[in-house]
């Protein structure tokens, strides 16, 4: 009996050696462990043997069993795998297929420079001031010191309303409402960014509506030299480090001193290129210290405050730094062209 | 304003400066020199050479045949094209070898089979522009005055050896119009002296005014009129070097006479006008505002209508001149003019600008008079005038002159202290810097204890306070040497207002959703105008519009999207989705600002959603629309108080608009466009939006307040429900969540059908309900019972019943 035990078990592992699948295992299982199975079958006929014989039998039994059950989990265990990897291989993916895009819209590349240029100048303390692009020519013209008349003023260079009433040709007037607010008393810290109309032809260069942004500075004691360093820290910030700026004389009624502002060529590092015309220098901005005339109108004792105001143009800035070469793609609305400025 | 460097160092020593020194110098220090520019352009091998015969080439009609004396060796033959050509003459060589602008070398030629050993050369041909060449020759070549001499540099004769700075000047230094006034400025910024021309002039015996007398009627106008006489003139050529000077600065010489002027009005930038005495046809001048209906024809041969608006020089009864800007044809210098009466005056500037206007004639001397001239020159600009003509056009100087002003001098005194200068500027500069620059520039002043007081040259009529005399010592000090430093203040923390902000996280709340941000035009047309307008009113429209594509303010951004998303369209871009925040533009009436609102608005066209190899494409619809709209109120919190109504709009589809109400008050619209307009716009399906962005903005919402997350699972039961299809989803869906307070906490629309399986006129809506207490675990029965009377609440509103 015992070597028929030992039979069984040889058999029993080859076969389960042999099973290729789950179903074949379990038949294995159900031949040799089942209630009906030749070990049970076995064990049945050690009635015949002598009572000393029997343990032992019984013994063998439960360790041929024991190894049968064993090998069989083994077995088991590895059929599993094979077939998780199976089906796994099957299930297999090409991974450079097209993703399912999630469709982004962006700003306009104005907008982009705006806001870059809002959060900047917030950084340094300023609130942003917004007012009507309608505007009377008290606020457009007058009150900064472009009283009637004036040569700078040209009626064919603004959409005039009615004689009072215009679309405005700068955001400068809200340099003299925002003043007007303070009632003579300052710090007035402000940008104001926004569209602007005047009376031209659009083309390539030149486009009837465009948008700027104004810069106003006033309290008691602010210098000329305070005008230079923060248009600096806003050149370094916005072209990058290593930017320098200067100042050429210029003329502007609504300023005195009054200055164009370049900054080096952050294309060239200075050195002279197609974007700088081979000056090193780009102008950027307008600036200079706040008339006495627009100050005083305002409501400023033009004695014990001073101030500086800028103004730049969102479109020369945003063609410089993306190298757009036409003015008019700002107003078309291309998304062959908004879409170029998606990324961050 | 043109200089020429040589002609210029004979006010002020350039030595030791070349022009692109001294034009990087200028715009330093507050002119911007915009080129400079060397006339002879590389030029050499250009000499006098004297035609000793000329006849015609044997082989063709139009050429010469030459025979030019060049001062060296044999004379040479040269072929010449021109008409003018003769023996005799004077003329410019291009020799063998020389090279001529535009890199066009001079080569020995043959010509028709007649050999040519170089050029005769017209002043286009030497770079000058045609439009500054002295008529007679602007067809032909130049011809030399004839004691030329043979062989020497026709470029130096003609003053081309030399360099041009063109400045920009701004409108406050009027100054710069002259050679004198460049020369001040010059020499402040290289702190030399300045030399001035002398005007000594030899005069007859005679009386001025036994010639000519002067009335002024409009003294505001008019407020210095000066004239002198110069008899026996000989009209001719004026000299070489005069005539080279007036085409540097871009002035067609014309004769000795009329070059003078222009000549004076160039070095004192005091127009002036010479009249032909004998042609004036009285002896008096009155100056005075024209009559209506009264007219002249000017010096260019074009009769001219006037107006009261107008000032005219006339002889007492008919107009001999448009005052300050052109002269008129019946008094021109002429040939045969044998007396001339020169006129200096000051003419004010707005009287000037009017007639300019409305004649759409602007000269040399009008831009002067616009811009303001220097009254205080006026006289000595006449006095070196007349001096000239008797020079150069063989004058007499009649005695005296004529006179009527009412114009004084007014000192203009400016006070100002280095602490202030220094406290605008940033900068430590010394009295004694200050008064450095005070002295380069001409400046009479005095300095007491830090004090300057100065006394502002007329020249400089745009100084007057003192800023103007800070920006002076600015701009000559450098600007490059002022510190950079920051404000010094108390410290405020800067930012956005509510609503900047807010509006900032819509724009990144639609781009987020795959919007693109589009900037469109304020102006457009008047049938466009209040197209999709939320609200009207009358139409904003300029008083001269450019065109009438751009005559009037709009009231709705939606027409220029659609415009957009045409565009779009046009160039194989089919899917837009487009938005743009703007204002919009009502009129509160005439003379007033209109008001201006903020505008929030959308356009959406083509696939909303591909994903073409997962087959999966979704056309934008109604819902796309919606859906962004619907997170945009989540994103404010008002979701809640948002309705959907039905609504018929102009140029939208009537079934599929909806009005927008927030609070039960619309704050805006929602729909597809009207196929007729979107074949209008040759867009396919395309739906738009726009709201009232402040409404959005400016509604108060609640504030963030944490509620428990749920402890206890909650139910969900799903009812599908038969109705007639009249009956809309929202109301049906308010129903239920009505009926199911307050252990219905969602209702969520799953499925609609409407079709075969049901009876015609009746479609089929599934709600999701979830039921949830926060304090126990519901029972079977609870739920139910609320579902049962949810059920029986729809049932009498809507007729609804179960769906079987």
């Amino acid at each position: 009996m015992k070597e028929r035990l030992y039979e069984l078990k040889q058999e029993a592992l080859r076969r389960i050696d042999e099973a290729k699948d789950v179903k074949a295992l379990n038949d294995v299982r159900v031949a040799y462990l089942g209630k009906k199975g030749p070990i049970t079958e076995v064990l049945r006929g050690m009635g015949a043997l002598p009572p000393e014989e029997r343990p032992k039998l019984g013994a063998l039994a439960n360790e041929v069993r024991a190894a049968i059950q064993q090998a069989l989990e083994a077995k088991q265990a590895k059929l599993e795998q094979e077939e998780v990897e199976r089906k796994l291989a099957a299930e297999a993916i090409d991974v450079t297929l097209p993703g399912r895009p999630v469709s982004l819209g962006n700003p306009h590349p104005l907008t982009r420079v705006i806001e870059e240029i809002e959060d900047l100048f917030i950084g340094m303390g300023y609130t942003v001031a917004e007012g009507p692009e309608v505007e009377t020519d008290y606020y457009n013209f007058e009150a900064l010191n472009l009283p009637k008349g004036h040569p700078a003023r040209d009626m064919q260079d603004s959409f005039y309303i009615t004689e009072e009433i215009l679309l405005r040709t700068h955001t400068s007037p809200m340099q003299a409402r925002t003043m007007e607010k303070h009632r003579g008393r300052g710090p007035v810290k402000i940008i104001c960014p926004g569209k602007v109309y005047r009376r031209d032809t659009d083309d390539a260069t030149h486009s009837h509506q465009f948008t700027q942004i104004e810069g106003l500075v006033v309290d008691r004691n602010i210098r000329m030299s305070d005008l230079k360093g923060t248009l600096r820290e806003f050149a370094r910030k916005l072209f990058g480090e290593g930017r320098d700026i200067r100042f050429r004389p210029s003329f502007f009624p609504f300023t005195e001193p009054s200055v164009e502002v370049d900054v080096s060529c952050f294309r060239c590092e200075g050195r002279g290129c197609g974007v700088c015309k081979g000056t090193g220098w780009i102008e950027i901005l307008g600036a200079g210290m706040v008339h006495p005339n627009v100050l005083e109108m305002a409501g400023f004792d033009s004695k014990t405050y001073t101030g500086f105001a800028f103004g730049m143009g969102p479109e020369r800035i945003a063609m410089l730094k993306y190298g757009i070469d036409d003015i008019r793609h700002f107003y078309q609305n291309d998304l062959r062209f908004l879409r170029q400025f998606l990324r961050v | 304003m043109l200089v020429s460097y040589r002609w210029l160092s004979e006010y002020v020593d350039l030595t030791g400066v070349t022009a692109a020194e001294l034009a990087d110098r200028i715009t330093k220090s507050g002119i911007e020199v915009e080129r400079v520019e060397a006339l002879d352009r590389g030029m050499n091998g250009v000499v006098i050479g004297h035609v000793l015969e000329c006849e015609p080439h044997p082989n063709a009609d139009k050429l010469r045949k030459c025979l030019v004396d060049l001062g060296e060796g044999e004379p040479v033959q040269i072929i010449c094209g021109a008409p003018n050509v003769a023996k005799g003459q004077k003329v410019a060589v291009a020799k063998v070898g020389a090279v001529l602008p535009g890199n066009f070398k001079i080569k020995r030629a043959k010509l028709r089979g007649e050999e040519s050993n170089g050029m005769i050369c017209s002043l286009q041909e030497l770079g000058v522009e045609t439009k500054v060449v002295p008529k007679e020759y602007a067809d032909g070549i130049f011809v030399f005055p004839s004691d030329a001499p043979v062989g020497a540099d026709a470029l130096e004769w003609l003053g081309l050896h030399d360099e041009v700075l063109e400045l920009s000047l701004t409108p406050n230094r009027a100054d710069c119009l002259s050679m004198i006034g460049v020369a001040y400025e010059v020499a402040a910024i290289l702190g030399r002296e300045v030399k001035l021309p002398k005007a000594a002039v030899k005069e007859t015996n005679e009386n001025v005014h036994d010639y000519i007398s002067v009335r002024v009627e409009a003294p505001e106008d008019n407020p210095l009129y000066a004239g002198r006489i110069v008899k026996n003139v000989r009209i001719g050529p004026s000299p070489l070097w005069m005539q080279a000077r007036l085409m540097a600065a871009g002035i067609r010489p014309h004769n000795n006479v009329v070059d003078i002027t222009n000549y004076i009005l160039l070095e004192y930038g005091q127009p002036l006008h010479a009249f032909d005495y004998d042609r004036l046809g009285s002896q008096e001048i009155v100056v005075r505002r024209a009559k209506a209906g009264e007219t002249i024809v000017t010096l260019d041969d074009v009769e001219r209508k006037l107006t009261e608006d107008h000032l005219v020089i006339t002889n007492g009864r008919e107009p001999v001149a448009l005052a300050g800007v052109m002269g008129g044809a019946n008094s021109e210098v002429r040939d045969d003019t044998k007396t001339v009466f020169i006129e200096a005056a000051y003419f004010t500037s707005p009287v000037i600008r009017q007639a300019v206007k409305d004649h759409g004639l602007r000269s040399e001397a009008s831009t002067r008079f616009e811009k303001g001239i220097d009254p205080a020159r006026t006289k000595e600009a006449l006095e070196r005038a007349a001096a000239l003509m008797a020079e150069y056009a063989g004058g007499e100087v009649v005695g005296g002159v004529v006179e009527a002003s009412v114009w004084r001098e007014e000192p203009v005194a400016v006070t100002v202290t280095l602490e202030r200068i220094n406290g605008v500027l940033g900068t430590a500069m010394s009295k004694e810097e200050v008064a450095v620059i005070l002295s380069n520039l001409q400046f009479p002043f005095t300095e007491d204890n830090g004090t300057f007081t100065i006394d502002v040259p007329s020249r400089r009529r745009d100084i007057a306070i003192e800023e103007d005399i800070i920006e002076e010592v600015a701009r000559l000090y450098g600007y490059d040497r002022l510190p950079a430093t920051l404000p010094v203040a108390e410290a405020k923390p800067g930012g956005l207002t509510p609503h900047q902000a807010k509006r900032r996280r819509v724009r990144r709340y639609l781009e987020g959703a795959g919007l693109f941000q589009a900037i469109t035009y304020s102006l457009t047309s008047p049938d466009k105008a209040a197209r999709f307008a939320l609200e009207t009113a009358e139409l904003v429209r300029l008083a001269l519009p450019m065109s009438e594509e751009r005559s009037v303010l709009r009231q709705s951004l939606i027409p220029h999207l659609l415009e957009a998303a045409s565009y779009n369209r046009a160039r194989q871009v089919e899917n837009v989705a487009l938005y743009e925040i703007g204002s919009v533009y009502l009129s509160k009436g005439e003379g007033v600002q209109p008001a201006e609102k903020e505008r929030l608005a959308g356009v959406l066209t083509g696939l909303w959603h591909a994903h073409l190899w997962q087959g999966e494409k979704k056309a934008v619809d109604f819902y796309v629309a919606k859906g962004i709209l619907d997170g945009l109120f989540d994103l404010f919190g008002l979701a809640a108080r948002i309705e959907y109504k039905p609504a018929k709009r102009a140029d939208l589809h009537p079934g599929r608009t909806a009005e927008i109400a927030l609070d039960g008050k619309v704050i805006g619209f929602v729909g597809q466009l009207h196929p007729a307009v979107q074949k209008e716009y040759d867009l396919k399906e395309t739906y738009v939006f726009e709201l009232a962005l402040a409404d959005l903005l400016n509604a108060e919402s609640e504030a963030i307040r944490y509620e428990p997350i749920p402890r206890f699972p909650s139910v969900v039961r799903d009812i599908a429900l038969v109705v007639d299809e009249m009956v809309e989803a929202g109301a049906l869906k308010q129903a239920i969540a009505e009926a199911g307070k307050p252990l219905v906490k969602d209702v969520s629309l799953f499925d609609v059908y409407q079709g075969e399986r049901l009876p015609a006129g009746k479609k089929s809506l599934a709600f999701s309900l979830r039921f949830y207490d926060p304090e126990r675990t519901l029972t079977d029965e609870e739920v139910t019972a609320v579902y049962e009377r949810v059920l029986a609440a729809v049932e009498q509103q809507f007729g609804a019943v179960l769906r079987g």
